[in-house]
């Protein structure tokens, strides 16, 4: 059995301007002990599904269907006396911004120490010890000092420490990182996401990394999974996504990165914008942006499909390839002669 | 020497910008947000300029478009000295900037079409309202954008159109040397790569040189010719961009590159980071000698001395390091 199970997840916002459908059937599994990938430009529906997961949703936005499970037990509909079991103890989650993450009025020491007694059984005493070698785990040099001292007295790569401290302090079994390094420095990004592979391997948790960084995904992932308009284009080990993308969507965002060989060369970006949520086409939400959308992409979505063990994707192109390796197969067949 | 006078369109030398800051009731120290950087862009070029935040790098920028008073150096544009307030406003006509931010560089409460127009109303580039209103409508043309978007306000635009809004409006005058300050950071991988590519097809249109400030390094290799790395307010290497992307020599620079995240995950895993201790010091409290010898994996006692000096270490790459001989 999967630690997490998501299937079929659909979330909405519920809107004065109607019904934002942020998510829209999401299905994935994430093992013990593997880093799992999302990626997707804003809007893709990346971080509302970790939110869902936590069920830290704003007050307009609802699980409309699907179902999560952990541990085989269901979380959705679960109520919030489970979700305070799961919170903190089971899952945990770190934000992009450590600089708005953290209280400014309290010391770090007792943001710390309320998250660890809040959630296990110890004493102040054995919360603040807790604390301060949750803080030399991170590399937080000097951490008794910096247990009384405020957040401002941080720098971004600290405070990050501090949070993802706090996330592990529980020991979780899933750690859900929402663009963990966005607001950091090239050299800091390197520290954070080095510390939290050795964390990672050490304490044998999982990770769901959210990130638009095809680098970071790169550099830390095992699986990804990528996303457009709320639902799943594509998902894979993370050499098949990066070196044989099977979804137009991930093949555009590929061409479209700067890379040391695409120096004097013109770039080749995705045309057109994001699409508007409240207003889904019938079809691949992808297809008006897509260079070679076919008719059925406009009017009928693409079933996602198993490309190998390793790799599934929801695009017609697939098909359209396959039909072509037929034909070309028949009339080799046929005519016995043809150049390949 | 007289054909490198006419290639250089900016010159830049031993540019300082202070800032006061109080550190009591009556006591204040200043912030050397940039301290004595000297560089040239030569005509037609894009210069990238990297480095961590707080290292100076849009204070540089924007000190060299005279948006703040340099405390000290020389800015000289086509050879000739900026300093007076008339110099200014011809240089401003000239030299115009992109802001970072497409949603707080453009005022709520005017339209497209006056945005853009602003410049031309400030130095009176038209007769009258017809040629004005042409000259918009070309300029929102050239950057992508629908002429019937002109009378729309800043907020019903995305992030990728706002920017397009912005570079419209930084090229009403006509301008020979644009200051991109992070222009794509804010935009979406795929939005990101629309605008990288429409700086490339305008510089070749009309001859412009860029100053091209970010942080993401894979972008900046994409659009430079040379590179220029700073810290801490000093510049530390300037080189080509391949080179520098390919062989740094300043021990900064190997751990910047090294750190950069490659989208690819096979580089990923063979690649050996040189991640580096510590945060970068505050500038208020600056390291003695060189400034990076806090984070130096290489510092000897030497460092903390003298202040390395800018050299010529190759033919065109420059390096501010004790130690370049020994660590090249």
């Amino acid at each position: 059995m999967a630690l997490l199970e998501v299937n079929d997840l659909h979330t909405s916002f519920f809107t004065p301007a109607g019904e934002v459908r942020a998510v829209n059937g999401v299905s994935f599994s994430l093992e013990r002990g593997k880093v799992l990938g999302i990626v997707g430009e804003s809007g893709s529906g990346k971080s509302v599904t970790a939110y869902s997961i936590m069920q830290i949703l704003a007050n307009t936005g609802k699980i409309v269907g699907g179902s999560i499970k952990y541990n085989g037990q269901e979380l959705v509909n679960a109520g919030e006396k489970v979700m305070k079991t799961i919170r903190g103890n089971k899952i945990s989650i770190i934000f992009q911004d450590p600089m708005t993450s953290l209280n400014p009025t309290y010391t770090i020491g007792h943001q710390l120490v309320e998250a660890i007694t809040l959630h296990t059984q110890r004493n102040r005493k054995e919360a603040w010890d807790r604390a301060v070698e949750m803080l030399r785990l991170v590399n937080v040099n000097e951490p008794e000092k910096r247990m009384k001292q405020y957040p401002y007295e941080h720098s971004g790569g600290m405070r990050q420490r501090v949070m993802i401290a706090m996330a592990l302090a529980c020991e979780p079994d899933i750690l859900i990182a929402d663009e963990p390094t966005t607001a950091l420095d090239v050299t800091i990004q390197a520290q954070i996401l080095e510390l939290m592979r050795d964390l990672q391997k050490e304490l044998g948790m999982a990770i769901i990394m959210i990130t638009h960084d095809l680098g970071v995904v790169a550099q830390m992932c095992d699986e990804v999974i990528v996303m457009y308009a709320g639902s799943i284009c594509e998902q894979g080990t993370a050499d098949e996504i990066f070196y044989n993308p099977k979804h137009e969507y991930t093949k555009g965002l590929m061409r479209s990165i700067p890379t040391a060989d695409t120096a004097g060369t013109k770039l080749k970006p995705i045309s057109g914008t994001p699409i508007d949520l409240l207003n889904l086409p019938k079809g691949c939400p992808f297809a008006p942006r897509c260079d070679n959308a076919m008719k059925i992409c406009l009017h009928e979505r693409c079933e996602t499909m198993t490309i190998n063990a390793d790799h599934q994707a929801a695009c017609w192109m697939n098909v359209k390839a396959a039909m072509e390796k037929e034909d070309q197969a028949a009339s080799e067949n046929g005519e016995g002669g043809d150049i390949r | 020497m007289s054909e490198k006078k006419i290639d250089t369109l900016v010159e830049v030398s031993h540019l300082k910008e202070y800032f006061n800051i109080n550190t009591g009731m009556f006591s204040s120290k200043p912030l050397k947000a940039v301290d004595d950087v000297s560089f040239s862009i030569r005509r037609g070029e894009t210069l990238g300029l990297v480095g961590e935040s707080g290292c100076g790098k849009t204070t540089a920028g924007r000190t060299i478009l005279h948006l703040y008073k340099p405390t000290a150096g020389e800015i000289l544009f086509e050879g000739k000295p900026v300093k007076t307030k008339a110099d200014i406003h011809e240089y401003r006509k000239k030299a115009t900037m992109v802001f970072q931010d497409p949603y707080s560089s453009l005022n709520p409460r005017m339209t497209v079409s006056d945005i853009i127009g602003e410049p031309l109303d400030i130095h009176k580039m038209y007769s009258n309202r017809k040629e004005r209103e042409e000259r918009i409508l070309e300029l929102m043309n050239r950057v992508g954008l629908n002429s019937e978007h002109a009378a729309r306000y800043a907020h019903e635009f995305s992030g990728g159109q706002r920017q397009r809004i912005g570079i419209a409006r930084a090229l009403a005058l006509n301008p020979r040397f644009i200051v991109c300050d992070e222009p794509v950071s804010a935009l979406d991988v795929s939005i990101q790569a629309q605008v990288i590519n429409m700086f490339d097809e305008l510089q070749d249109q009309m001859g412009l040189t860029y100053l091209f400030i970010a942080h993401d390094i894979l972008v900046v290799r994409h659009i430079s010719d040379r590179i220029a790395v700073m810290y801490l307010g000093r510049m530390v290497e300037l080189a080509d961009a391949k080179e520098i992307y390919e062989h740094p020599l300043h021990p900064y620079t190997r751990s910047l590159m090294s750190a950069v995240p490659q989208p690819d995950p096979k580089i990923a895993r063979a690649n050996k980071r040189i991640v580096l201790s510590g945060d970068i010091p505050s500038p208020l409290n600056a390291p003695s000698g060189c400034p990076f010898r806090t984070r130096c994996p290489h510092a000897t006692p030497a460092c903390a001395e003298a202040m390395p000096e800018f050299r010529e270490v190759a033919p065109g790459h420059f390096a501010a390091c004790h130690r370049v001989a020994e660590l090249g």
